[in-house]
């Protein structure tokens, strides 16, 4: 009993935690503060995985996602010489209509997921803990097509990636190198 | 104990969150963070329903370290395209990104500049 109130607790917390930091993520007027708090969003998803008996994921959310994905975008926001301090015109002038349509969504989604699963319940006093051997035991065995089949696609997305960004014999690079050259 | 309908309705409101994002920055790397946001209340949904049928293959969570990998090629190759459009635009603002194509001379790139 005082275990599943301590769950119940905790996910609430997690959940509103990623809810203020991800409304931040989408206002906020400042991009790195953006990214710092997509680190937490993403922080507080990893905590409700490990509730809902993820934990291998929970730790690879960490690790993948705020390890690199978030670096990443960092690294992306300062070679576009992105400015530090706050900036007025982070959102079009349309956002009250981008509002309206992310409202639109929410309600959509969530009366429909209350109107189904009002009643359900998650057994969590006895989970299947989904722990690094587990999953490993799974992805290697169950899994193991799928597995293979997107390592091919995280290399030849990789191999875009640098191809895309070498770009040096890119005709459209040489067109904008003739350009700047013209204009001065 | 605890009612599924909690991490969906967390799931849905971080979805709607990443929707408005998408449809309301205009910088180009603030519209992956609002991708990124879309994809983990996806992950978590795939997360709240393996927990919920007690799935033996963890169907959910594998299809969630999926989903997370893919999540890092896009956001690899994003980036990739966001810096290439920096270079050639000087500006990764989506809302002035009307002339995307690939010209050749200098003509037409400069025409499609009088344009705009």
């Amino acid at each position: 009993m005082s275990a599943t109130f301590w769950v119940q607790l905790l996910f609430m917390l997690f959940g509103l935690i990623a809810l203020g930091s991800g409304l931040l993520v989408v206002t906020t007027n400042n991009l790195v503060h953006s990214a710092l708090w997509l680190v937490v969003t993403l922080g507080a998803l990893a905590g409700c995985y490990l509730l809902l008996a993820a934990e291998f994921v929970a730790w690879v959310q960490v690790l993948i996602y705020l390890g690199a994905v978030v670096v990443l975008l960092l690294f992306a926001l300062m070679l576009t010489r992105a400015p530090t301090g706050k900036q007025p015109d982070l959102t079009t002038s349309n956002r009250w209509v981008a509002a309206g349509v992310g409202t639109l969504t929410a309600v959509v989604l969530v009366s429909s997921v209350v109107s189904g699963f009002r009643d359900v319940r998650i057994d969590l006093n006895d989970p299947l803990v989904g722990t690094a051997a587990v999953t490993g035991d799974l992805i290697f065995r169950r899994w193991v097509l799928p597995f293979e089949a997107l390592s091919v696609l995280l290399l030849a997305a990789l191999v875009g990636a640098i191809a895309l960004s070498r770009g040096t014999h890119a005709p459209a690079d040489d067109a904008a190198d003739r350009l700047d050259e013209t204009t001065g | 104990m605890m009612p599924l309908w909690w991490p969906l309705v967390l799931a849905c409101l971080l979805f709607s969150l990443g929707v408005y994002g998408v449809l309301a920055r205009r910088n180009a790397v603030q519209v992956l963070m609002a991708i990124e946001l879309m994809l983990n209340a996806v992950n978590l949904n795939l997360v709240a329903f393996d927990a919920y049928l007690r799935d033996v293959v963890h169907s959910g969570q594998v299809l969630t370290l999926f989903v997370i990998v893919i999540a890092a090629a896009e956001i690899g190759l994003g980036l990739a395209i966001v810096l290439l459009v920096f270079r050639t635009h000087a500006g990764i603002d989506i809302d002035e990104m009307t002339e995307l194509a690939d010209r050749d001379d200098v003509e037409a790139v400069k025409e499609a500049g009088a344009r705009v």
